[in-house]
């Protein structure tokens, strides 16, 4: 036999042993053994001596290329076996990924805090600031400044917590309105404001009265304000807080500190406006108050009122979120019960 | 006010539902409550004549009654009324009706005795006994005899006249009675009713100013008006009148008393009729004195103070004027001489007059909102017209006046482009015109505008925001354009302060927190628990309730009432918080309260659900220390934040509550809630933090800075020491730290251990110390060194042994 037949042999049975092995330790073995020192191929060379200086190279080389299909085969081999090593181990780590994840802790914003923050979100975009006003008041900034006189029958209209003759729980957000009036500077712009905040009434807590609620009151003071921009404005609230198919309208009512006063109608969300037991069949739900600010309020607190005019509403955001959700019940906001805040959890809405 | 549709189109032209009608109110003038018609749900009454009538053979109060309902047999009813009798026309409910509250009435026997229907009282067809008259008030109701046997019985008492309920605003006054409404729908509707004044036949031969003399003071009553009818039969009204009363809401009571109230419907004046003779001498309107009584009509007895305006004759107060008439002068039977009162009181003091009383009754009401100065003498011109026509008897001749006050009608200035600046409309001053016009306000052209006169019955409009009002609400505000603002520009945009308050709500919620709102006034004991500064409290002078009586001056206690009603539903694990105010005084004397922003949160139970291998993760103190410690990192408040043991809050537990401070300004504490208070709430263990929102608010914040990080590699060494028990982490971490050397970057405490290897009243504590330096590779000599120091400092500053 040649010497090259004695490599092919090699070669050949080197890479059916490889091929038939399943163990990671035997094809090193083989491959050790194969290509060592003390290996067939090296054995074989040793014969290379008795060739003719022309074939040495070629066998030379010949020998070369077993070696390197031997190596290339265990190589495969390897990536062959680990494959399916990796393959076992993947389904035996296989798991029911239908069972529940790890819990985290994870917060909401309260109810009426989610409608307060797209209020004042979609005012600031149209230019409005935030202020906060005293949850104290004083009866001049609550009432009188208002054009509420001390006498004054609207008075009537909400229970008061005081505290003492001249110092009470504000009713109202509208005090704000006076107290920014006091300080704005119009010669550096219109007054655009939105004040949300809490609000006190001496009610009985029952499914519609809360002694504690919320309000968000807005001001827009400028040369030249119309009733048509105070229109214009609700019906982007209305549409952004509700939805795009929501439609308001406007009803003549009184408040002291506007005039005209209106109140606002929107939309039935029940019956989207065909009338249902909740609109009483009217096919709207009065949401908020509104208003072209009084002259009075306006001169009472330093601002010219042949110059300015403008527009001011209050807004209820516990009433928002009862009917933007459906919830019956007032007292539900300010019970905390973990398992109806959590319930509105979307965010972006 | 409950108006009538049918009394509406005596002077009004109006062919629509009532129901179309109330929304053009509602959407023109005022708020209606409700329409409603009395015949609606009621089935199958009908006329019936008792032809005759037996006894009950197993009753002694039952009656079996043959009725005549019109068909070809009469009915056998069995009636246990105790005015039923033969010969009367009742009502009579069928077999199969239904009558008040959705009742069925089918044929039945009564005691043995087949009855096949029922005979009615007013309140069983849906009468409230508020109007119903005394007469029928303990039995059927007997028609006139005038009244045809079968018909249904609705249009007989008033029960297919549909009742629009107006919901009047404090300003809107007129719209208080008939005539005010018929104004305001001719100026909706655009038509011309005619009001008729009303015509006197006095008698001359006898002198109202000789029969009784009145003096007022004019503070009190700006007008007072007396007339006198003599020789009246007082007796019940026709049925006409008695269902335009109770369609009202008002119970009829006589031909007199009855006219003084439609009157006050028609009008919107509130009249009062007195007997004259059981007035001694003359009338007089004044302040009552200190001590005097005075009986109402309602039998009620009133002490009455000297804020209360009373009408009085020589020697007793007769009414409270404007509010309800005394007991002692009423119109009875027996009256035959009456005085008619109609007036204008002081509406501030009537007002504060039937609060102090509890009496609010129609009169008051029109009172305090205002009376149409140019109607008094016509309602009571009108009234006695009406009660000579009604009870016979004389008209005295003249009125008797103590005060008379006609006002000088207002003249307001207005232009079409004034009107047009404020409500964005484009009206022309010739359709402005068109519509003071169509209210009944006479203009006439000046200058470049108009000058528009209001009548007196319109006392709610004296500037021309008060006309741009009535142009938008006839022209209609669906009318009116909607555009956005345009003009002056302006930035919208958060102060440091609300984005600060923005973020820190968003980081408890990311660490887990749920926002909470409760209530700031709370009880008196919780108003003042978990004090983080002395403070006075802030009462209401009149609560509701003593839950809600005083003003919070913590956040903890309304969390805690939160936490109590969940653990009362079964909710066990919370995890709330609270961003809102405290209240605070330094002193008794101060009334305003100062108002502090604070945040608040409480845990309790088990953090998150557990997960299915049962793993749970129940909160103890460093659970929520860890939220607290994050959450004012989040907030970037410049300086150490520190957590120092305190017992200082009762309602705290004394070894497990921290006080806080940054930068070595108190801003706080955490903690478990003492397990007594917990007790007291009804709560499981409870964990719980308060902060001066307002404190981390003002202090310095770190401006976000870049620091390289460190290319080389850092070294790190383990450290064990055995310390005291009552050496804290805290004393352990500032030796290491001030002796670290320059490049210890970073000290974590990993393992605590006590028992088994640490000898009794000592502790194992140990720590990973990392060594960094930023400019080269750290050697490990140096950090040998450095940590060799470590080592020698905690033996000999702390005692300790290190492992």
């Amino acid at each position: 036999m040649s010497l090259r037949d004695q490599l092919t042999e090699i070669k050949e049975k080197g890479l059916a042993d490889i091929e038939q092995t399943n163990d990671l330790k035997k094809l090193n073995d083989i491959r050790v053994h194969l290509l060592g020192k003390k290996g067939p191929i090296t054995a074989a060379l040793r014969g290379i001596k008795d060739l003719t200086p022309e074939e040495r190279p070629e066998v030379g080389s010949y020998a070369n290329k077993i070696r390197d299909a031997i190596t290339v085969a265990v190589a495969d081999q390897r990536q062959k076996l680990e494959d399916a090593a990796l393959d076992a181990k993947l389904a035996s780590e296989k798991i029911d990924v239908t069972m529940p994840g790890k819990p985290v802790a994870q917060g909401q914003p309260h109810v009426i805090q989610q409608i307060i923050d797209q209020i004042v979100d979609l005012f600031l975009g149209m230019g409005y600031e935030v202020l906060s006003g005293p949850e104290v008041e004083e009866d001049k900034y609550n009432f009188e400044m208002m054009n509420l006189p001390k006498n004054h029958p609207a008075r009537d209209m909400q229970d008061t917590f005081y505290i003492s003759k001249e110092i009470l729980m504000r009713t109202q957000t509208s005090p704000m309105q006076a107290r920014a009036l006091e300080k704005h500077d119009f010669s550096k712009g219109p007054l655009k404001m939105i004040s949300p905040g809490i609000v006190y009434r001496r009610d009985t807590d029952d499914p519609t009265h809360s002694h504690q609620f919320h309000q968000v009151e807005g001001l827009f003071i400028d040369e030249h304000v119309t009733m048509a921009d105070l229109k214009g404005t609700l019906i982007t609230m209305a549409q952004n807080i509700f939805g795009n198919k929501f439609d308001i309208r406007l009803r003549p009512s009184y408040f002291p500190f506007t005039e005209p006063s209106v109140e606002v109608d929107v939309t039935c969300f029940n019956c989207m406006g065909k009338g249902c037991d909740v609109c009483k069949h009217t096919g709207w739900i009065e949401v908020l108050g509104a208003g072209m600010v009084h002259p009075n309020v306006l001169d009472m607190a330093g601002v010219d009122s042949k110059k300015y005019g403008g527009f001011a509403f209050g807004v209820g955001p516990d009433r928002f979120a009862m009917l933007k959700y459906g919830v019956d019940d007032i007292r539900d906001f300010y019970l905390d019960d973990v398992r109806f805040l959590n319930q509105f959890s979307k965010r972006g809405n | 006010m409950k108006v009538s549709y049918k009394w509406l189109k005596k002077y009004l032209d109006l062919n629509l539902p009532a129901k179309d009608l109330a929304e053009k109110i509602e959407r023109t003038a005022v708020e209606v409550d409700s329409v409603t018609v009395a015949e609606d749900g009621l089935k199958k009454l009908v006329v019936g004549h008792i032809l005759s009538m037996t006894k009950h053979p197993e009753s002694d109060h039952l009656h079996i009654c043959q009725v005549d309902v019109g068909e070809d047999e009469p009915l056998q009813i069995v009636c246990g009324a105790p005015n039923v009798a033969a010969d009367q026309k009742v009502i009579v409910a069928l077999p199969n009706s239904r009558i008040g509250g959705n009742v069925k009435i089918k044929r039945s026997k009564m005691r043995g005795v087949e009855s096949q229907g029922m005979i009615c009282a007013l309140d069983e067809i849906g009468f409230s006994k508020d109007v119903v008259p005394k007469e029928w008030a303990d039995g059927i109701y007997v028609f006139d005899d005038d009244v045809p046997v079968g018909e249904p019985i609705y249009k007989y008492l008033g029960m297919d006249d549909p009742i629009i309920d107006l919901d009047v605003t404090p300003n809107r006054g007129d719209m208080l009675s008939i005539l005010g409404t018929v104004h305001d729908l001719a100026a909706i509707y655009d038509q011309k009713p005619t009001i008729k004044k009303p015509v006197v036949d006095e008698d001359n031969s006898l002198d109202a100013n000789q029969v009784i003399q009145a003096t007022a003071d004019e503070k009190l009553a700006k007008t007072y008006k007396l007339r006198v009818v003599e020789g009246v039969k007082v007796a019940p009204s026709p049925s006409w009148l008695q269902i335009v009363l109770w369609n009202a809401g008002i119970r009829p009571i006589n031909n007199v008393v009855d006219v003084t109230n439609y009157i006050l419907l028609k009008y919107g004046q509130p009249l009062h009729s007195f007997d004259k003779d059981k007035i001694n001498g003359n009338i007089q309107v004044r302040m009552a004195a200190k001590g005097e009584k005075l009986t109402t009509l309602d039998e009620d007895k009133h002490e009455l103070t000297t804020d209360d305006i009373v009408i009085a004759d020589n020697d007793k107060p007769i009414a409270l004027a404007g509010v309800m008439g005394g007991f002692n002068t009423q119109i009875d039977e027996s009256t035959t001489n009456v005085v008619i009162e109609s007036a204008i009181f002081d509406s501030f003091r009537i007002r504060k007059a039937a609060q102090r009383h509890n009496l609010h009754t129609e009169a008051s009401q029109r009172f305090e909102r205002g009376i149409n100065p140019d109607g008094v003498q016509d309602a009571v011109d009108e009234a006695v017209s009406m009660i000579k026509e009604l009870a016979g008897g004389k008209i005295a001749k003249g009125t008797v006046t103590a005060t008379e006050y006609h006002p000088e009608l207002p003249t307001i200035f207005t232009t079409a482009e004034r009107t047009n600046h404020v409500l964005g409309t484009s009206f022309t001053t010739e359709e402005i015109k068109n519509i003071f016009d169509r209210l009944g306000f006479s203009s006439e052209a000046h200058e470049d505008g108009l000058n528009v006169t209001i009548p007196a019955r319109r006392w709610d409009i004296f500037r021309d925001a008060d006309l741009n009002e009535e142009v938008a609400r006839i022209y209609g505000y669906d009318n009116l354009p909607a555009t956005l603002p345009t003009g002056r520009q302006s930035i919208g945009i958060l102060t440091p302060t609300q984005k600060l308050q923005r973020a820190s709500r968003t980081a408890l919620e990311g660490l887990g927190l749920t926002q909470a709102i409760s209530y700031s006034l709370t009880t008196a004991e919780k108003a003042k628990m978990f004090m983080m500064r002395k403070s006075f409290e802030t009462k209401l002078l009149w609560p509701m309730t003593q839950d809600h009586s005083v003003l919070r001056m913590n956040m903890l206690s309304g969390l805690l009432d939160d936490v109590a009603y969940n653990h009362a539903h079964k909710v066990n694990d919370v995890a709330l918080y609270e961003s809102g105010r405290v209240f605070y005084k330094d002193s008794a004397e101060q009334i305003r309260p100062e108002e502090v922003e604070h945040m608040a949160g409480v845990i309790t139970g088990n953090f998150t659900s557990p997960l299915w291998n049962n793993h749970v993760q129940p909160i103890d103190f460093f659970q929520l220390k860890g939220i607290v410690n994050q959450f004012l990192l989040n907030l970037g408040v410049k300086g150490d934040i520190e957590y120092t043991a305190t017992d200082q809050y009762p309602e705290m537990h004394p070894g497990r509550t921290a006080n806080i401070s940054i930068h070595g300004h108190y801003i706080g504490f955490l903690g478990q809630i003492h397990p007594r208070i917990a007790k007291k709430f009804k709560i499981k263990e409870t964990y719980g933090f308060d902060l001066n929102m307002q404190e981390l608010i003002d202090l310095p914040k770190d401006d976000d800075q870049y620091k390289p990080i460190s290319k080389y590699p850092s070294i790190k060494r383990d450290i064990s020491l055995v310390v005291d028990q009552d050496v804290t982490n805290d004393q352990i971490m500032q030796v290491m730290n001030k002796r670290g050397g320059a490049f210890l970057n970073n000290v974590r405490l990993f393992d605590v251990y006590e028992g088994e290897n640490v000898s009794d009243g000592k502790k194992s504590m140990a720590y990973s110390l990392t060594y960094v330096d930023p400019r080269e590779t750290l050697k490990d000599e140096v950090v040998n060194k450095a940590f060799e120091k470590i080592k020698k400092r905690l033996t000999a500053d702390l005692n300790a042994e290190i492992r």
